[in-house]
């Protein structure tokens, strides 16, 4: 039976990458390394105002004093920041007027990974703006969008065309003092996405960015903001895959949410970045920094995570629950296979009275992995009458993966009603079995179950991104049977 | 010609012997059962005809259908038309009745060369199958087993026998745990599902699942061999004097 599994196991694991091409198109960078004249030639290339450079330089200075946190349990050698190239964008590319300038490279590379750019081609309702490497190439829908007020752009248009509302919000849930990573990404972020939906508007259509890394040594720095003005609604996803590489490279991401009074955020990821190869050579370093703050009183922000890629994933999608009333969800899987790493759950900070929390996290790891939950739910002192519900599950594939969990629980209000479940189990022979008899290979059979312990996190995601979703674990997961 | 051929079979599980050298032939059309004391080899037997990694096959054959049954993956063996209603059937949670079916049934018809069901096509097949083991449609979107109590999930296991048609069920204990209500629901569901085509193997501990299905043969298990066959008068008999005359008899 071993012998059978580690076979099946191996063959299985074979399964390549399909996101792993690169696309041949004559790319632009800064000189390699970091300093001074690096964020200024970012800043320039970007036109920004000066304020923007300012708070760069801040940032950069800010992080000079830093030292890089050694407290996670993913293991990985020193990054050496001065050989990464901080800059990188498709030459000729200077944002185009209309979906018809894209260079076809580029938008052949997006129709590779099943993201047409064309309107009419698009998902029925689903706005996308896509990024490669350090800019934006095309935000689509923008001008029906616009038409009832949402501003959805890149966050370099933002910082030109919206200035007043870049000075209010950018740094504001996510100052670039509060971690290593988030005042490296302040000083030298090239792009990302920016929506702002005006108070009392249910934004039509589902808004998603997808993230692509395609030039190599480089890190990609995305920053993106989202604020719902009171009353309003919006459902974001973003998705994200970049080339097969021998080289890890460093995608040190920020994402800001701010949700005023009554207003709700759903925020989705489907991540897919290129998990390195079966040795455990290449692939990326997610590490990332997302929180977001119910700011307002009875506001909703809710993170859905679906994450299979990367070498190592390090992030904790957060929810500051400011406003009374206010409602923090993290839902995730988490699936780790062959060599990689993760380590990731979430922060709930409970301020206001009535806040509820529900932290779903299942953790599937296979191979030689190492799969993480760690979380924190934090009950200040004046917060009353708040609750936290946490759901902690971890599969195993296998018998050479780990699982972890770090839950960290701090309640400094005795009004509050925290509860923690934990579960930890494999995948049995005996439910393979069953399968089997009823006609279902194992292989079938496995990602059935995964999808299975997945669903109450796959569910909470747009129906289309649910259908993916589900494949991708299937895929990612292929061959660990245990 | 006859559906399961089985000679001389010897099985061992984790190194212990269990089955001694098995001889059953089952034809079209025929319901067999199979009695015998705990412990003597039932589970094992109906184990390895479907194919259970778990048990190792030391000697003997199997021909299922005129095939060798022995060199099948599992998931071939159940295409082929074999189906094993488990004694404990397996929760899989957050995976739904419906999902499940329809993978499961697109599989065979996949094998037999033809087009997966369409959505609406595969519904109605359903509710009209649900009728026969009175199971609600209600069933059809909630995880497999999961919750289910006892008389549930044996129900359940008839339902899928009835959704994946197959030439041969293995029936193991499906009686036990069952309140005498349930065990009717489930033996009528086995009733109308029996045709001239279709063979029945029912492993069971007691007579008394054999009032409502009926067996055309009935062999005595015991210590890894069927060591007495006859009709159904034998599980009377069996019922009446319990298993230590069969064990005096043997001694």
């Amino acid at each position: 039976m071993a012998e059978q599994e580690n076979n099946l196991i191996e063959k299985l694991t074979q399964s390549e990458y399909k996101y792993g091409f690169v696309t041949d198109i004559e790319q632009e960078y800064s000189p390699i390394g970091l300093n001074e004249e690096i964020i200024k030639f970012i800043s320039e290339k970007k036109k920004e105002p000066k304020f923007m450079l300012d708070w760069r330089l801040r940032a950069y200075n800010h992080w000079k004093t830093m030292k890089e946190p050694n407290w996670q349990k993913v293991k990985y050698p020193p990054i050496d920041y001065q050989s990464i190239y901080y800059y990188a964008a498709p030459k000729n590319s200077s944002k185009p007027k209309n979906l018809d300038e894209i260079d076809p490279e580029i938008r052949d590379t997006y129709n590779k990974l099943g993201i047409p750019l064309e309107e009419q081609k698009l998902l029925a309702g689903i706005a996308v703006d896509a990024v490669m490497d350090s800019i934006s190439v095309a935000t689509t829908f923008k001008d029906k969008l616009a038409e009832v007020g949402i501003i959805f752009c890149s966050i370099s248009e933002a910082i030109q065309e919206h200035p007043d509302l870049i000075k209010k919000y950018l740094g504001s849930v996510v100052p670039y003092t509060d971690n290593y990573f988030a005042a490296l990404n302040a000083a030298v972020f090239s792009d990302g996405s920016f929506v702002y939906i005006p108070k009392g508007t249910r934004c039509p259509m589902e808004l998603s960015t997808y993230f692509r890394i395609n030039a190599s040594q480089t890190g990609q720095f995305e920053r993106t903001l989202i604020i719902a003005d009171e009353g309003s609604y919006v459902s974001y996803l973003e998705g994200c895959t970049a080339p097969m590489r021998d080289e890890n490279q460093l995608h040190a991401a920020v994402v800001e949410l701010f949700a005023h009074e009554n207003a709700e955020i759903k925020y989705s990821t489907v991540q897919n970045w290129y998990p390195g190869d079966k040795e455990g050579k290449g692939g990326i370093y997610n590490f990332v920094t997302k929180r977001g703050i119910c700011d307002g009183d009875n506001s909703k922000i809710s993170w859905t995570q679906v994450e299979t890629g990367s070498a190592i994933t390090w992030k904790y999608p957060s929810c500051i629950l400011k406003g009374n009333n206010s409602t923090g969800e993290f839902y995730s899987v988490a699936m780790t296979n062959n060599y990689q790493q993760a380590d990731t759950g979430t922060k709930m900070i409970h301020l206001g009275d009535n806040t509820h929390s529900r932290i779903v996290s299942k953790g599937i790891s296979a191979g030689f992995s190492d799969n993480s939950y760690r979380g924190l739910v934090k009950i200040n002192k004046k917060a009353n009458n708040t609750r936290n519900y946490t759901q902690c599950d971890s599969l195993l594939i296998g018998d050479k993966c780990g699982a972890h969990t770090f839950p960290y629980i701090e309640v400094e209000n005795n009004t509050a009603i925290v509860e923690h479940e934990a579960t930890t189990s494999k995948i049995s022979d005996e439910a393979i079995f069953y399968l089997n008899q009823r006609g279902i290979t194992t292989e079938d059979a496995v990602g059935m179950i995964v999808n299975g312990y997945a669903r109450e996190v796959i569910m909470q995601l747009p129906m289309e991104f649910a259908v993916e979703a589900q494949k991708l674990l299937q895929i990612s997961l292929e061959g660990s049977v245990g | 010609m006859s559906l399961l051929k089985i000679q001389n079979l010897k099985a061992n599980i984790n190194g212990n012997k269990i089955l001694h050298g098995i001889n059953l032939e089952i034809n079209p059309g025929e319901v067999h059962a199979i009695m015998g004391p705990n412990g003597s080899g039932k589970t094992t037997l109906a184990s390895v005809l479907a194919g259970n990694k778990q048990y190792i096959v030391t000697d003997g054959t199997i021909e299922f259908d005129s095939k060798n049954l022995l060199e099948m993956e599992t998931e071939i063996r159940s295409r082929e038309g074999l189906f094993l209603a488990f004694q404990y059937p397996v929760e899989i949670p957050g995976v739904t009745n419906i999902n499940f079916l329809r993978v499961a049934l697109n599989e065979h018809r996949k094998y037999k060369g033809l087009e997966p069901y369409e959505p609406a096509e595969f519904l109605k097949l359903m509710r009209e199958k649900a009728k026969i083991v009175e199971i609600d449609p209600k069933f059809f979107s909630r995880a497999v087993n999961e919750g289910f109590s006892g008389g549930e999930k044996k129900r359940n296991e008839i339902f899928q026998m009835a959704m994946l048609e197959p030439k041969l069920a293995i029936l193991d204990e499906t009686d036990s745990g069952l309140d005498i209500d349930a065990l009717r629901i489930v033996a009528d569901g086995v009733n109308a599902l029996k045709n001239k085509n279709n063979s029945f193997l029912v492993i069971t501990h007691y007579q008394r699942l054999l009032n409502y299905i009926v067996p055309d043969f009935v062999h005595i298990l015991y210590k890894g061999k069927i060591v007495k066959s006859g009709t159904k008068e034998l599980a009377m008999e069996l019922e009446e004097r319990g298993y230590d005359w069969i064990k005096d008899e043997l001694s």
